[in-house]
């Protein structure tokens, strides 16, 4: 008994290992777990069951990164998989982590703000650049390369940069 | 054929769906024709966004109505395969783009119920409509202050900028009315919990825009008279227009997929 149950808890996190292992197409440095797309792996015989949430109602990218953990899952050795999208609860910046939030940073995008309160949402925002850190910063637009990007500029090194909009 | 129309078993949870799903679809489309027409690269990614959400939260809407008729339709013959009498969108999102100040009056208007309408359907006991309105909601705050910034910056200012933007409002008015109705099927959807009653959101609606318009130095039209017949596929002459060019690919070659 108890090594099944062991085998069905390592056969679990090597499916889930397999589905955090796929990136986001748009930012290939952030993994699917490190944005908080990833809620659940559920796993019934060989049957594997996963299941991801939008950022924004039209992200194409959905498509995309179902398709990519089913290859994952298969490349893993796992035949049969479902992934199935769910809505509730919304996606929110929250549930990004402070690792997926370093690694943008590097990547040259500034980081959704830690709190997504409607405050936030409508308040002053102060983000800060990142490539030199300054926060003498100014949006230039609501909306930007994709559907959770504004576009930025920083008016100390003048650099226009990506901010990850808090949602 | 697969080019025929499909029918569509309108029972009150159903047309309830379809009427929102259609909303944001025709509206989405009409945002996505600014695509590469925009007045700047930055406008043309925001409209294109929005296009990019409205028409997400029509697939959610769709394949529910699908999933609640339960016969063998999805989202995309729903959305391909019916005809303009078929179509329950508003009346307000089918108008043409116009100028750029037309757009934008046509997306505040919208904008400025939907951030209500979806707030207040989080409540609904209805879970996949609550789900898909919490998603909604956070959407349309970013477009309702997108629209708002735009009417400010056109009212207040040139005189041409202004004008048209004074034209826009008089011209699309008639077409807020709809928003705010409701029949017999939907009333019994806000009795079991599962809808809500647009007309409570109608004076917060007002105060919305009345705010904007004041700061944009713009005026509300005081005649109430109000166009309808979007809800029961009366409708202008537009939307067979953009169901001609949104339908084509589906109704030219059947099943098309890539």
């Amino acid at each position: 008994m108890v090594s099944l149950l062991d085998r069905d808890s390592e056969l679990r996190r090597r499916a889930w290992d397999a589905a955090a292992s796929v990136v986001d197409p748009e930012i290939p440095v952030l993994t699917i777990a490190d944005l908080g797309v990833l809620r659940e792996v559920a796993l019934d015989g060989d049957h594997v069951e996963v299941a991801i949430t939008p950022t924004y109602s039209g992200c194409p990218a959905m498509n995309m990164i179902a398709l990519e953990v089913e290859l994952a899952l298969e490349r893993a050795g796992f035949r049969r998989s479902k992934v199935r999208t769910v809505l509730s609860p919304a996606w929110t910046t929250d549930w990004m982590s402070e690792e997926g939030r370093q690694k943008l940073r590097a990547y040259g995008i500034a980081p959704p703000q830690a709190s997504s309160s409607r405050r936030t949402l409508f308040g002053e925002q102060a983000v800060a650049c990142p490539q030199c850190g300054s926060e003498n910063t100014e949006l230039l637009s609501e909306f930007g390369s994709t559907s959770c990007k504004a576009l930025w500029r920083c008016k100390s090194c003048r650099e226009p940069f990506d901010y990850f909009k808090c949602h | 054929m697969a080019t025929a129309n499909i029918e569509v078993s309108e029972t009150p949870l159903v047309l309830y769906a379809l009427r929102r799903a259609d909303d944001a679809l025709i509206l989405g489309h009409r945002l996505s024709e600014w695509c590469g027409h925009a007045p700047m690269l930055e406008e043309d990614m925001a409209l294109s966004n929005i296009a990019l959400d409205l028409i997400g939260q029509a697939r959610e809407l769709y394949s529910y109505a699908a999933k609640a008729e339960g016969k063998n339709n999805d989202e995309d013959k729903l959305a391909y395969l019916r005809d303009v009498r078929q179509y329950r969108n508003l009346l307000l999102v089918e108008q043409p783009n116009g100028d750029f100040a037309q757009t934008l009056v046509r997306q505040f208007f919208y904008s400025a119920f939907a951030d209500l309408y979806w707030r207040a359907m989080m409540n609904s006991c209805d879970t996949t409509l609550a789900a898909i309105a919490a998603k909604s909601e956070k959407e349309s705050a970013y477009h309702l202050r997108h629209a708002s910034e735009w009417i400010i910056r056109l009212g207040d200012g040139t005189d041409e900028s202004h004008a048209r933007a004074q034209a826009a409002i008089d011209h699309l008015w008639a077409f807020t009315g709809e928003m705010f109705a409701v029949d017999d099927g939907e009333r019994v959807l806000i009795h079991a919990g599962i809808a809500i009653d647009p007309g409570t959101l109608r004076g917060r609606w007002l105060q919305t825009l009345s705010d904007v318009a004041s700061e944009a130095t713009l005026v509300l039209p005081q005649n109430d008279w109000m166009q309808q017949g979007g809800r029961v596929g009366r409708h202008s002459e537009h939307l067979g227009h953009l169901l001609s060019e949104l339908q084509s690919m589906q109704r030219t070659f059947p099943g098309l997929t890539w």
